[in-house]
């Protein structure tokens, strides 16, 4: 599902106009298209509210913004890359050693 | 999806009830069907109107929309998911610490993460572990524990070790070996890739325990059975000790318990050690006894009195 900001603005209630743009221009926010002409994805919108919760309820003033969107923005690769990792060994490692490495891991990885 | 209510009643979000009602009154009047007849769009924007005022005039359900938890029809919406759900599936990619943006700037300040993959962070992982690559690499070490007798892990010695593969590796046990030392042997692990280097084998040595002999460091320990006659009156005795037999004197009046030293007979110098001792402590051992010991014995009146259990006292009840 693609929002343009129209629908964007009807989806996120109290999300102003300035700060949307001011966020885009930061790559904080990354839609499709171009100024004018933006579509927002959902994850798109997943992250304008995770910006907005961090802004009014976690009270994270904008310039300590780019810190904590990158530290996120590395933790989520990171855990990708374990989901990766994760379901490449259950295709090709054998059970019998899968278990042996989860055990040896603590169970870090299931 | 129906529309903002607020937008439909004109008035802005912190408009007062009273502005919502008169704002109502007004366009319900404008729109209603009775004064417009066969107007079709005007009997929609009635009913819009009618939808919006009902649910900004009442207070809670207002309350409840501003906040998101009901849409513009009343109806109960979902939570939205969390960005959580999306960052770890195949969306995150977008917002990927290495895409740039967030502050990072697609060449971060320190550089790290633009060219960061997989196998950089896994590749320390997987090294030695003979897959993929061109590069030469060594061969795994291989690991091994061998059983040693207690004396050629004191004099040294050698023991035949036959590898799960068939392979024999005879290994030197040098002198004054220790219980978990790890000997190794270069070259003689797993070979390497690529024309690497073999790897190690490192072999960890369990000595096995002595029948009567312990090991304290650098020392040997052990107890010597010794006659009464050999405690009362003293003598040579033949001790083993680990290199052989040697004679020892043993003083008159020597009792169980006393602890006597030959000084150099314990594990031999190796490395920087010097040789230790032997510490050999007296037991004396009654054994078979005739009728002439019972009456010598019977008879006897030792001059002074004597109780073994003296030291005991006070201490049982």
């Amino acid at each position: 599902m693609m929002f343009t900001v129209e629908t964007l603005f009807v989806e996120i209630r109290g999300l102003q106009r300035q700060d949307l743009d001011r966020w885009i221009t930061n790559a904080w926010v990354r839609p499709d298209g171009e100024p004018g002409r933006y579509l927002f994805r959902e994850i798109d919108v997943a992250r304008i509210r995770l910006i907005m919760e961090l802004r009014e309820h976690l009270e994270i003033e904008e310039p300590a913004l780019p810190t904590v969107l990158s530290l996120l923005d590395q933790l989520y690769d990171m855990r990708r890359r374990l989901h990766g990792l994760n379901a490449a060994l259950a295709e090709t490692v054998p059970p019998e050693i899968r278990e042996k490495l989860f055990e040896k891991l603590g169970n870090g990885l299931v | 999806m129906a529309e903002d209510p607020y937008k439909i009643l004109g008035v802005a979000k912190d408009a007062s009830a009273d502005d919502i009602r008169k704002a109502y009154r007004k366009l319900a009047k404008k729109h209603h069907p009775d004064l417009n007849p066969g107007n079709k769009a005007a009997e929609e924007q009635f009913k819009a109107v009618s939808a919006a005022n009902e649910l900004l005039s009442d207070g809670e359900k207002r309350a409840r929309y501003d906040r998101g938890e009901i849409d513009e029809s009343g109806a109960e919406k979902p939570p939205p998911r969390s960005y959580r759900h999306y960052a770890e599936g195949a969306p995150g990619q977008r917002y990927s610490y290495s895409a740039g943006g967030a502050g990072s700037g697609a060449s971060g300040p320190d550089g790290f993460g633009a060219d960061e993959n997989f196998e950089d962070i896994f590749s320390t992982i997987f090294q030695n572990r003979g897959n993929g690559g061109t590069q030469p690499g060594r061969g795994r070490d291989a690991h091994y524990v061998l059983a040693a007798e207690f004396l050629d892990a004191i004099n040294g010695g050698a023991k035949r070790l036959t590898l799960p593969d068939g392979q024999v590796l005879d290994v030197k046990i040098p002198a004054g070996t220790e219980d978990g030392d790890i000997l190794r042997l270069r070259g003689r692990g797993s070979p390497g890739r690529n024309n690497g280097p073999a790897g190690d084998a490192l072999i960890e040595i369990k000595v096995m325990p002595h029948k009567f002999y312990r090991r304290d460091g650098q020392d040997i320990r052990f107890e010597l059975p010794v006659s009464v006659q050999e405690a009362v009156l003293g003598g040579k005795v033949t001790v083993p000790t680990p290199a052989g037999a040697v004679a020892m004197t043993i003083k008159p009046h020597s009792d169980s318990g006393v602890e006597l030293r030959l000084r150099g007979r314990g594990v031999p110098a190796h490395g920087k050690l010097p040789a230790g001792d032997l510490y050999v402590k007296l037991r004396v051992v009654i054994g078979p006894v005739d009728a002439k010991l019972e009456d010598f014995l019977r008879d006897w009146k030792p001059e002074t009195a004597f109780d073994p259990r003296r030291e005991m006292e006070g201490d049982s009840k």
